[in-house]
């Protein structure tokens, strides 16, 4: 076991787990930031997906001795009241069924709006291919990242 | 940092219903106080004078806060969302004013299991008597206090009005009053005229989307309780193995391992399975020492069997007689004699899993004979009924919190992994949560069962089809009661001999011969019909095909003009064949049906199916390209539920997530049995569709008929995987005959 520090969503935490701990279960067991889901653990669902310096980062890959002085940003920490566009768009347009895959979707989304702010959907399908939705929201998957678009430009406007 | 628990005995408040004259069977309940995000949180703790409380569902504050309980789990169904709106329309309150409540399992809420896509049809009537009785209530105190008659007032966001005079009062200053009334018998309860909605048949998000969209902890893996350990349980890889040995010692050793110990379990596949339990201070902890873990398994009989052998033993079973007749009218034999033509087909498909994304996962707490359960469970009677026998303590020692289910499909029917949770919590001082790998998941699923049709078809000279042979092979279990042995077949497994076409064609043979087998089986989203209507919608398209005939004419011929079909005998099958007929012409109108000219490589296909009280038409239009790469471009689907949608947000997005999973598991789904075990263990070797390859439009109609209002978790599954294969003919004359799609060679030139 070794301490280590980390800074998430802007605040510093210091952990004691082994070298080896992933970043998901460091934010789930010790840190209590659920909202990153585990689904596989081989990084193939995207629930566990967080940003490492604003790159999508599956955290159950993710050993805590990696992350160093990195910044890891999860749902919680996303938008500081709960109302970045694509969390809006989320509800306005009703996409969750079961929600469990949802937040790995949306961290996914946020990191391809800022590569791609207008992204058409062939390059959605691109960049979300590594996250499944079992209830099959993909639909409302796409139009939500559509309509954040949206939002977002009218919250520039 | 503060956090939100779903569901937290320290903070949570027991309020006992005072026993209100004329309430009849209210037991007590308790609010939870960490509700969905995004909604007022109910106080606990309201001076139970002020507070009015009709039934074990409404309570209304003297903040104008009105809590309503969502009884049934949520598991993605949207459940929690459509009932309380329900009670929310007759009360006449503001849907912004409402916060809703999971209850726990609790004989006041009546049944609260959530399977068959029965939550809404049972519940609908009673839910709207539910609302309308509170709000006849509020109306007489309100009638009370003004001394008016209750003809003049009338209620509508949430108060209660005297247009007349322009008075009004909320239902926050009505509630004590109110309260203090005795409940009004059924008789005297108006329930609102449909044409009045105004919150049902509109789109509502779900409640607890605020609480997703931002991560709060809604789902079982997110409880967290104070001194939590975290628990991994190891079961043997081919099914109810017995454990002979572990290297336990070994295993305490390791880092962060508290304890772990051998359960000798028993071999209902449905239970408590033999396991090595490994508790840990982290659920990392916990798997890092599991993969230290060595087990000798008594892995018994169970070893010879393989999907291979099964598949064998079925072709060889085929050209025997059934072991059971099911439906047998005219003479098969000789009509296939007769026939102008004839057409023999093999349909067969694997088993597969449910593949939740959350996986199994339950916390417990046992102390001094008494069980605290957190469970996302879609069968919270079942789990308790469970832990009843585990653990030899009587239903009133077990308290059970329903959580969100992170996706349920029908997996989460069987408590299988509370009946592990109960057995470990009883050795380990304090609350310890379990947590199922993928890997668990998918290889201790309960599994859609696979199956083999063998079929014969028969045409008359006109392209009438006059004979129907289907020999069903498929899976049991050998279920050992009070000393005698017998096949039982597999939950999902079976097969009705009503099941269409079997009551429309006038030489019907159908038989059944189970095959034993040890592997476990369970209800998977629509039970049976989410392969039996792409067995018999494909076979009926061949038949179509060899008749020459539109594939759309040919069904509404072969449907006919039976009007309303009883089921045969009591396990039977009502059927409305106008309903039917009338679902099947909306989608050919909605999807220009025979009115398009495709290209090769692109085309249209039709069917049907009666499920779950729902009548449901699909027609899907795909694009194969020349190396055999399939692209679903449209799924239109027109739907009968009957007389009302509750939410028209939620009732699309079921709609568009059955076409969706169906796709899913008609592309990819597939698992191999070997040795008596599953050989697939993770998402990588068993693949799941991905938004690339779902549909790019699925167009959703509602008939709006004058039916009971039911269910639509499951019904709009069953005809996207027919509907597909016939496209797909339509567009390369390659016919699909297994599944799933990736076993048949697609391409053409």
């Amino acid at each position: 076991m070794s301490k280590y520090t980390i800074k998430v969503n802007g605040v510093s935490k210091t952990v004691d787990v082994s070298a080896d701990t992933p970043l998901l279960w460091v934010l789930r067991d010790h840190l209590h930031l659920v909202g990153t889901k585990f689904g596989c653990g081989i990084g193939q669902c995207g629930s566990c997906t967080v940003h490492i310096d604003g790159v999508p980062t599956r955290a159950c890959l993710t050993p805590i001795n990696d992350v160093g002085i990195r910044k890891v940003t999860t749902i919680e920490g996303l938008a500081f009241k709960g109302n970045h566009p694509l969390q809006q768009a989320w509800q306005e347009l009703d996409v969750p069924q079961c929600g469990y895959c949802q937040a790995g979707q949306i961290m996914t989304a946020a990191a391809l709006l800022k590569k791609s702010p207008h992204p058409t959907d062939q390059e959605i399908d691109t960049a979300l291919a590594g996250n499944l939705c079992r209830c099959g929201t993909y639909l409302r998957i796409r139009a939500g990242i559509h309509r954040a678009v949206e939002l977002a430009e009218q919250a520039m406007v | 940092m503060s956090i939100e628990m779903p569901v937290n005995p320290a903070r949570r408040s027991f309020l006992r219903h005072s026993a209100l004259a004329g309430g009849g069977l209210v037991l007590g309940f308790y609010f939870n106080a960490a509700n969905s995000a995004g909604h007022k949180v109910a106080k606990p703790g309201d001076a139970a004078e002020t507070a009015f409380r009709p039934n074990a569902f409404i309570n209304i504050d003297h903040n104008g806060t009105v809590t309503l309980i969502s009884k049934q789990p949520e598991i993605g169904q949207g459940i929690k969302t459509s009932l309380p709106m329900v009670i929310a329309e007759e009360l006449e309150v503001d849907w912004q004013d409402v916060v809703i409540v999971q209850g726990d399992l609790d004989p006041a809420y009546g049944s609260q299991s959530a399977g068959g896509s029965r939550s809404t049809p049972t519940n609908y009537e009673e839910f709207h008597r539910l609302g309308a009785t509170a709000r006849t209530m509020l109306i007489q105190a309100a009638a009370r206090i003004w001394k008016l008659p209750v003809e003049e007032l009338l209620a509508r966001n949430s108060a209660v009005h005297h247009l007349p005079s322009g008075k009004q009062l909320s239902y926050a200053k009505l509630a004590a009053t109110a309260a203090k009334l005795p409940v009004p018998p059924a008789s005297a309860v108006r329930l609102k005229n449909p044409l009045d909605f105004q919150l049902l048949g509109t789109r509502i998000g779900g409640v607890d989307n605020p609480g997703i969209v931002t991560g709060k902890p809604l789902f079982g893996i997110d409880v967290q309780l104070p001194g939590l350990l975290y628990a991994t349980y190891a079961k043997s890889p081919a099914f109810a193995g017995k454990v002979v040995s572990a290297n336990l010692d070994e295993i305490k050793a390791l880092p962060g391992v508290r304890d772990t110990f051998i359960i000798e379990g028993t071999s209902n596949l449905k239970g408590l399975l033999p396991g090595v339990a490994i508790i840990a201070d982290s659920t990392w902890a916990a798997f890092s020492a599991r993969k230290r873990l060595k087990v000798v398994w008594d892995e018994g009989k169970v070893t010879t069997q393989s999907w291979a052998g099964f598949t064998s033993k079925a072709q060889e079973l085929s050209k025997q007689p059934g072991a059971e007749v099911l439906r047998n009218d005219g003479n098969v034999t000789q009509a296939l004699a007769d026939a102008a033509k004839t057409i023999e087909a093999a349909y067969s498909y694997p088993f597969i899993s449910h593949a939740s994304i959350e996986p199994q996962n339950a916390t417990a707490w046992y102390k001094d004979g008494s069980i605290e359960i957190w469970a996302p469970t879609q069968n919270p009677e079942a789990g308790q009924k469970i832990v009843t026998e585990i653990l030899g303590i009587a239903k009133d020692k077990i308290i059970l919190h329903i959580t969100r289910s992170g996706g349920g499909f029908g997996r989460r029917l069987i408590p299988d992994y509370i009946a592990e949770v109960a057995a470990i919590a009883r050795k380990v001082s304090g609350p310890v949560k379990l947590t199922w790998t993928h890997e668990d998941d998918l290889q201790h699923d309960q599994y859609r069962a696979g199956g083999f049709h063998f079929l014969r078809g028969g045409l008359d000279s006109t392209g009438k089809l006059t004979a129907w042979h289907n020999h069903f092979v498929t899976f049991s279990h050998n279920v050992v009661k009070d000393g005698k042995s017998s096949l039982e077949l597999g939950s999902g497994a079976n097969l009705s001999g009503d099941e269409f076409p079997g009551r429309w064609i006038s030489n019907c043979l159908i038989e059944q011969t189970p095959l034993e087998c040890g592997i476990p089986m369970g209800p998977w989203r629509a039970p049976r019909s989410n392969v039996l209507a792409w067995v018999f919608h494909s076979f009926i398209d061949e038949l179509a095909h060899a008749a020459g005939r539109d594939p759309l004419g040919f069904r509404l011929e072969l449907l006919g003009n039976k009007g309303f079909l009883p089921g045969t005998g009591e396990k039977g099958i009502p059927y409305d064949v106008n309903r039917m007929k009338h679902v099947l012409h909306d989608v050919a109108e909605k999807a220009d049906w025979g009115k398009k000219n495709f290209p090769r490589g692109q085309g249209q296909g039709i069917a049907f199916h009666f499920s779950h009280r729902g009548y449901i038409a699909q027609v899907a239009e795909v694009s194969v390209s020349k190396d055999g790469k399939l692209k679903v471009d449209k799924v239109v689907v027109s739907t009968d539920i009957g007389a009302q949608i509750v939410n028209l947000s939620g009732a699309e997005n079921q709609v568009q997530g059955s076409v969706v999973d169906g796709l899913g598991a008609l592309m990819f789904q597939e698992l191999t049995i070997d040795k008596g075990r599953i050989v697939q263990s993770n998402f990588g070797e068993y693949p799941m569709l991905r938004i690339a390859d779902a549909p790019t439009k699925i167009e959703v109609h509602f008939l709006k008929t004058d039916f009971p209002v039911t269910g639509l978790g499951e019904p709009a599954l069953p005809p996207l995987a027919p509907a597909v294969c016939n496209a797909i003919f339509a567009a390369t004359g390659i016919r699909v005959r297994r599944l799933p799609l990736l076993r048949t060679d697609l391409s053409w030139s």
